[in-house]
């Protein structure tokens, strides 16, 4: 039974309990940030960085203000492309668990060349994985695969107090997201489900993408 | 809070004013959202969109410094169309008591001002009273000078216009809110107000939070599931340490702090002790001899006795009119009057306003003992920025202290839950608790005086003290002992055991208890109910998500204060699908009642606001000392010349000091036209000096940062991300721009007024993050609490070239 993600942005405080308990958990070092005009920090997904909430803001015609929060991560696909590609030149340097369809990056990333490194992040069609030189590895979020396979939620999960995050079988969490979905939309008509068919990591959208971030949808 | 934090779930409007709630208290957010997915309208008043807003239904900006204009204009909306809730109005408030001849309003200022003083005459604001001293009641609300007809009259100069002028809330914004909320007041709807410093933080701070008092008891909805007055405390423990009187005017359980003119306990007793001849009235505050004598008895053991008044004497009393708040203390440490000082658990020389006064006033101290986690701008105020160390002759001693998860012991949070946590970890190093380092500095302290003598020893050398700190035995003392052998009921405790209720103590000398709130707390039967963790409950109990076997909370596991007033007079619970209690026929049901008393409607039925001698809610009162009603005053530093309230522009009793450190810029001085509102934020705890040391904290909010509009931005030249000067009267900081949407200009008296914010969780030992934004801010305080301005206070920004405080990275370095 494949293990699966909601993130319900409609829920999101942007606390980041989760951007920072994914470093903890992961032993992860701090980049050295700087204020550059926006909460959003580190700026980007990085080596050490899984997890990231992203931060966009909007003035709507009638003068309101939208703050959306994007708590952005590895979306675990349920057929993963960045292992095909890394097939064809490392096998093994990307696999996915069959019990939890989690998405992992091995240590055999560092036998990918620079071209592979390319190929593997341009496939990802949510710009997720990231080059750390230092080690050579590829790396990016691993759904807390030792806590799951210990049978606890993810570091992310576990800290989010609002309830945006949820883990479970992904046959409930698509359960859920569809009535959350159905929730969502009474307060936000065009709200939608990123790509649920084709990912374990499905997240909640109150409009469209671009309000939030260009990769947080493929469809 | 009057109620708590699960309890929010419950109501069917949630007004966030003067807090941003998902920020500071990102948990509770969880239960604002549970309200939300119930169909409550969650709305947020605040200068700043922020993360709460995001969440909200609606985000309403308004002036920083105008929420009595903006709740006023409430109250007056609930008057004009009959919102309120009539039978609650009526039976559980004082609407209906007639006021004094005495009492008078005229333009801004109410009677029995004293002009030299800058204070009140109270006594003009009392209400007529008949042959037993009771007030007069007209429950027919025909008398001119009833509470009701006042309040109608005082208000009703808060219409939509003056109150639109003077906020910068367009009047169909306000017009939202007030339907919205004052929809609560039918007897089964329940609207919560969560508030915190945004409220407080104001030379107006305690009148805010009468305001919204107002506003609950006219809705009805004190008492009830969903509604109350709730203050969302903000470090984990400030709720319990203000019950153990961290402040400086009051005794644990809130007992008065002594004064110098109550130089007996007699004396004490006789102006502490309220009376009332009203049969209904419960009068809670009657009982205080006893927790007072139970609370001498704690301190001082077998030294205190009837005859020596239990070592009254031994205490130290306040001067007449003497304040000791801590900007006094500064402002006494300025002035050479104070010789040193220990600061402990706080970094006041980052998050006290208008720190350049507060930096040198430091240094005069000839010495000075902290103790903390890390170095911070007060344990390392001898070597800031521009200061040669050795001019400074203070002599500072840092020692270091556990954190909290180094330690056991108990956090009362805001819903006044009483919650037992364990040590974690070893502290490291030589790094103890507080306790570990005051209990050995007293008792070296007690030897030195057993040895060497002293002027007055007694009040050291008599004290009933430990050799060494143990937090049970501490939590023990708090719930306090019988000492001698009592019958309670049927059943029989021995002298040493512990008191089950406060019901029990005794003004006799025979109990002890460190703080009467905390009584039955730790009991014989049920040991230290601080570590419950049982989630039964009755079905009743489930419906409104109480969980009375969880933890406990003070007074007596009472979840819900004033629930008396949920109920008809019947006993039947205003909203049947939320009960908290409900009379039985023979007993209460649900939440623990305020006291056993049958409901009102039987003989021996008892009022609701049981902690006001008369046994009512207060529309009107003579507590604080800035006005019986709640009036609009602008900031002390406003960006406007007059406002239409009237023509008094400033609060006439708010607190100052007139050092000639003390600047203020004068009311709408051109060269400070912007508004400064001051806040913490999520990632930071306060002034940042335990998180600016958590490295993956500081690299989600690294350095200072102004928010401003986009159109101030225009106009000043500077875009996202430049280097910004922000000027006040007292000072200059350097900030980065973060020029957002979410804060926009306001129409301000027909004037454009920019708003910027700035949060305070930077200082210069981190370095160059930033210097401390309290630079900017100033010392005038609310008289009643002497609780600084730091909300608001009025600034310049311009484009700052050549950063010398933050540090940008190396591609955008010249």
């Amino acid at each position: 039974m494949s293990k699966a993600i909601l993130i319900d942005t409609t829920r999101c405080t942007a606390c980041r309990g989760c951007q920072v308990g994914c470093k903890q958990w992961h032993n992860l070092p701090a980049n050295r940030t700087y204020q550059m005009g926006t909460h959003q920090n580190p700026p980007d997904l990085n080596p050490f960085n899984f997890k990231l909430v992203r931060f966009n803001e909007h003035e709507q015609k009638d003068g309101t203000v939208v703050w959306n929060f994007f708590p952005d991560q590895c979306r675990h696909c349920v057929t993963p492309i960045c292992k095909d590609v890394a097939d064809m030149a490392v096998p093994g340097a990307i696999i996915q668990q069959p019990e939890t369809g989690i998405v992992l990056f091995t240590e055999k990333t560092a036998l990918l060349s620079p071209e592979d490194v390319k190929a593997v992040t341009d496939a990802c069609p949510y710009n997720i994985p990231r080059y750390n030189p230092q080690t050579r590895l590829l790396v990016k979020c691993d759904m807390c695969v030792d806590r799951v396979n210990a049978g606890l939620p993810p570091i992310c999960v576990q800290t989010c107090p609002t309830g945006c995050m949820v883990f479970g079988n992904r046959e409930e969490i698509l359960d859920l997201a569809r009535k959350r979905l159905d929730y969502a939309r009474q307060r936000h008509p065009k709200a939608f489900l990123c790509d649920a068919e084709d990912v374990n990591v499905i997240f909640l959208l109150a409009e469209d993408k671009k309000y939030y971030y260009k990769y947080a949808s493929f469809a | 809070m009057t109620n708590h934090w699960i309890d929010i779930k419950n109501a069917d409007a949630v007004l966030i004013m003067g807090s941003n709630a998902a920020e500071h208290h990102p948990v509770c957010f969880k239960w604002v959202m549970k309200a939300k997915d119930n169909g409550a309208c969650i709305m947020h008043v605040d200068p700043k969109f922020s993360r709460t807003s995001a969440r909200c239904d609606f985000h309403v900006p308004l002036r920083s410094g105008t929420d009595i204009a903006f709740l006023g204009g409430m109250i007056n909306y609930i008057l004009n169309t009959g919102t309120w809730f009539a039978d609650y109005v009526l039976n559980y408030t004082n609407a209906s008591f007639i006021v004094g001849e005495g009492y008078s309003f005229d333009n801004g200022l109410f009677s029995g001002y004293d002009p030299a003083r800058r204070a009140y005459d109270r006594k003009k604001w009392d209400f007529e009273r008949g042959p037993d001293g009771e007030p007069l009641q007209d429950m027919s609300l025909r008398h001119e000078r009833c509470v009701f007809n006042l309040l109608k009259k005082h208000y009703s100069r808060y219409t939509l216009d003056k109150v639109s002028a003077v906020t910068g809330v367009p009047p169909e914004m306000l017009l939202r809110v007030y339907k919205t909320f004052c929809a609560t007041g039918k007897p089964d709807k329940a609207g919560t107000i969560l508030y915190a410093l945004g409220w407080t933080q104001h030379t107006v701070g305690a009148q805010n939070i009468r305001a919204s008092a107002i506003i609950q008891l006219l809705l009805g909805n004190i008492g009830n599931a969903g509604g109350g007055i709730n203050a969302l405390r903000g470090e984990p423990n400030v709720q319990g340490s203000t019950d153990h009187a961290l402040l400086y005017d009051n005794l644990p359980g809130y007992l008065p702090l002594p004064r110098a003119d109550w130089q007996t306990l007699a004396d004490f007793n006789s102006v502490n002790t309220p009376a009332t001849a009203l049969k209904k009235s419960i009068n809670w505050s009657v009982n205080r001899p006893k927790y007072f004598t139970s609370l001498l008895k704690g301190w001082f053991g077998k030294e205190a006795t009837p005859e020596n008044e239990y070592c009254y004497s031994l205490l130290p009393k306040g001067d007449d009119g003497a304040n000791y708040s801590y900007l006094e203390m500064m402002e006494k440490a300025n002035n050479g009057e104070m010789k040193g000082g220990i600061i402990f658990g706080v970094n006041p020389m980052g998050s006290f306003p208008d720190v350049n006064k507060m930096r040198p006033a430091l240094d005069k101290l000839d010495w000075l003992v902290c103790a903390e986690l890390h170095h911070s701008e007060t344990t390392d105020n001898w070597r800031r920025p521009g200061v040669d160390p050795k001019s400074v002759k203070t002599e500072v001693f840092l020692l270091p202290s556990a954190h909290r998860i180094e330690k056991a012991g108990s956090i009362s949070n805001s819903g006044r839950w009483i919650l037992w946590f364990d040590k974690a970890v070893e502290p490291e190093g030589e790094a103890r608790n507080f306790a570990d380092i005051f209990v050995p500095l007293l008792n070296r302290i007690r030897n030195m005086y057993k040895m060497d003598g002293g002027v007055f020893p007694d009040p050291l050398l008599k004290l009933n003290w430990t050799e060494k700190f143990d937090p049970e035995e501490w939590a023990r003392r708090i719930n306090g002992f019988f000492l001698k052998d009592t019958k309670v009921g049927d059943k029989k405790y021995r002298a040493g055991d512990l008191v089950p209720s406060f019901v029990n103590l005794k003004d006799d000398g025979t109990t002890s208890s460190l703080n009467w709130l905390y009584t039955g707390s730790y009991t014989q039967e049920d040991g230290n109910k601080a570590k419950r963790r049982n989630p039964e409950q009755t079905p009743m109990q489930a419906k409104i998500g109480l969980y009375p076997n969880w933890s406990w909370c003070w007074p007596v596991n009472r979840r819900i204060l004033y629930n008396r007033a949920s109920v008809n007079a019947e006993g039947q619970p205003y909203n049947p699908q939320k009960p908290v209690i409900e009379w039985d026929g023979s007993k209460w049901v649900g939440d623990v009642p305020d006291g056993p008393w049958p409901p009102m409607a039987l003989d021996e039925g008892k009022l609701p606001f049981i902690m006001n001698s008369d046994g009512y809610g207060r529309l009107y009162g003579d507590i604080l000392l800035d006005g019986p009603f709640p009036e609009h005053y602008e900031p002390v530093e406003t960006p406007v010349s007059h406002h239409p309230f009237s023509d008094q522009l400033r609060s006439p009793v708010f607190r100052f000091f007139t050092s000639d450190m003390n600047k203020f810029a004068a009311a709408a001085d051109e060269r400070y036209p912007i508004v400064l509102t001051t806040y913490g934020m999520t990632e930071h705890w306060c002034g940042g000096g335990e998180t600016r040391h958590v490295p993956d904290l500081l690299e989600a909010e690294p350095q200072l940062y102004i928010e401003m509009s986009h159109q101030l931005a225009d106009e000043k030249g500077i875009k996202n991300g430049d280097g910004v000067l922000i000027e006040s009267a007292r000072g200059k900081v350097e900030a980065i721009a973060m020029v957002t949407v979410r804060l926009r200009p306001l129409k301000v008296m027909g004037k454009t007024i920019h708003l910027v914010g700035m949060p305070f969780a930077w200082g210069w030992t981190t370095p160059m993050c930033g210097d401390s934004t309290n630079r900017l801010t100033l010392t005038a305080c609310d008289p009643n609490t002497s609780i600084p301005e730091l909300k608001a206070c009025c600034v310049n920004v311009s484009k700052c070239e050549k950063l010398t405080e933050i540090d940008r990275p190396k591609k955008d370095q010249k």
